[in-house]
């Protein structure tokens, strides 16, 4: 799972009734290759530090920095929805925050470099309210030298 | 959608789905359907091989010549061959008879004694782990059994934090405290889950936790306070997603 048909008959509903948009255009961004690609994580977990305030859907408030260094102890998730197990995360930050295989992957030189910083965003919200501030982290990653993001839904 | 807005301010994206039909729909530069529960994007805990062939498939994607590309991760995530737990809580509290104390209080009475009794477990399942997802109500687990059991009990609740609303404050006790309780038997020996359902079967079936969370949701479903009410029907909800034992 999770193909549609394994899903409860609400969930099921709800994801076929989702409005899903669409774009006029289809921008393209080619790189190097995978070995000299800097990679930051971008989810839509709610993960943030232990420290750091919960997502509460304030106006305005729309995403956290997380540090490469964070300890799996420090990065906790408040997006809160039935529609999701969290047993995973619980066991193994890996299975959301897939940080130590990037990590992995550095070392082995299969990719270049991991980014010093990644972002999590709520996921239960319009994503379309988040066009301003997804551009602003676009340039903080730019910044941080990323030319590859992975977006890790949950 | 984050990819087309990170794809425009020039920065190429990967992802990985887990409803195809709306990727299907949006359309994203790169995309890796990966047929998993929602919540393991990765596939299962526990598993850095798997995880790391579900990741590199995605991240490949970033070689691709042209796209759109949505790319389907064909395995499954590996099961246990291991029969499939069947979860005992680690304590036995009974909700007691007590001269005098009301259905509730007799409730909320073995509801603290079992968030207690699980310490034990919770504390190896941290000391295991190097790690625990509980926290983000700030509340520790004996607050947090005071917290609930104000609202069964119709006290008004006060707010331990000034920074979020009585209602955000609930709803991340209520995420802790599952959490607090998921951690702690999974923490038992042969106890690895790899899919929520036993998890949520044996918290809502066999827990006074999860007997307590429904009168929380019961309450705040016909609480005058409409924040509240959103919660009360989401918990009243959960504990149905569970058939009862014959």
């Amino acid at each position: 799972m999770v193909r549609l048909a394994e899903l409860s008959e609400g969930q099921r509903r709800n994801a076929e009734n989702l409005p899903c948009p669409t774009f006029e255009t289809q921008p393209w961004v080619k790189g190097p290759p995978l070995s000299k690609r800097r990679v930051a994580i971008v989810s839509t977990a709610g993960l943030h530090g232990r420290d750091d305030r919960p997502f509460t859907r304030s106006a305005g408030d729309f995403y956290r920095i997380i540090p490469s260094t964070i300890n799996a102890g420090d990065l906790v998730m408040s997006h809160v929805s039935p529609n999701f197990d969290r047993s995973g995360f619980q066991q193994d930050w890996n299975v959301v925050f897939p940080i130590d295989l990037l990590k992995d992957f550095a070392q082995a030189g299969t990719i270049g470099s991991v980014a010093d910083f990644h972002y999590s965003f709520m996921g239960a919200d319009d994503p379309m309210r988040w066009e301003q501030q997804a551009r602003f982290v676009a340039d903080l990653l730019k910044k941080d030298k990323v030319n590859a993001v992975l977006l890790v839904p949950v | 959608m984050l990819a087309h807005f990170f794809e425009g301010a020039g920065l190429a994206t990967t992802q990985i789905s887990l409803i195809r039909l709306h990727t299907e729909k949006i359309k994203p530069p790169r995309a890796l359907w990966v047929p998993f529960e929602l919540g393991h994007p990765l596939g299962m805990p526990g598993a850095p091989l798997f995880q790391k062939k579900v990741l590199l498939a995605a991240l490949k994607l970033l070689e691709a010549a042209e796209g759109p590309i949505l790319a389907d991760f064909a395995e499954e995530a590996p099961v246990s061959s291991a029969p499939p737990a069947v979860l005992a809580c680690p304590v036995n509290i009974r909700i007691e008879a007590t001269d005098g104390a009301t259905e509730t209080e007799k409730l909320c009475a073995a509801f603290k004694s079992e968030i207690m009794s699980l310490r034990p477990w919770y504390d190896m399942a941290v000391k295991k782990r190097g790690r625990t997802t509980v926290g983000v109500s700030q509340l520790a687990p004996a607050a947090m059994g005071d917290f609930i059991c104000s609202f069964v009990e119709g006290n008004v609740a006060e707010n331990p934090r000034q920074d979020i609303s009585l209602a955000d404050e609930l709803r991340f006790t209520v995420e802790d405290l599952k959490a607090y309780y998921f951690e702690a038997v999974t923490a038992q020996p042969g106890m690895k889950v790899s899919s929520a359902r036993p998890l949520l079967s044996w918290f809502w079936r066999d827990t006074i936790g999860g007997k307590t969370l429904l009168a929380v949701g019961e309450v705040c479903a016909k609480s005058a306070d409409e924040s509240l009410q959103p919660i009360g029907r989401g918990l009243i909800a959960s504990a149905a997603t569970v058939s009862p034992r014959h």
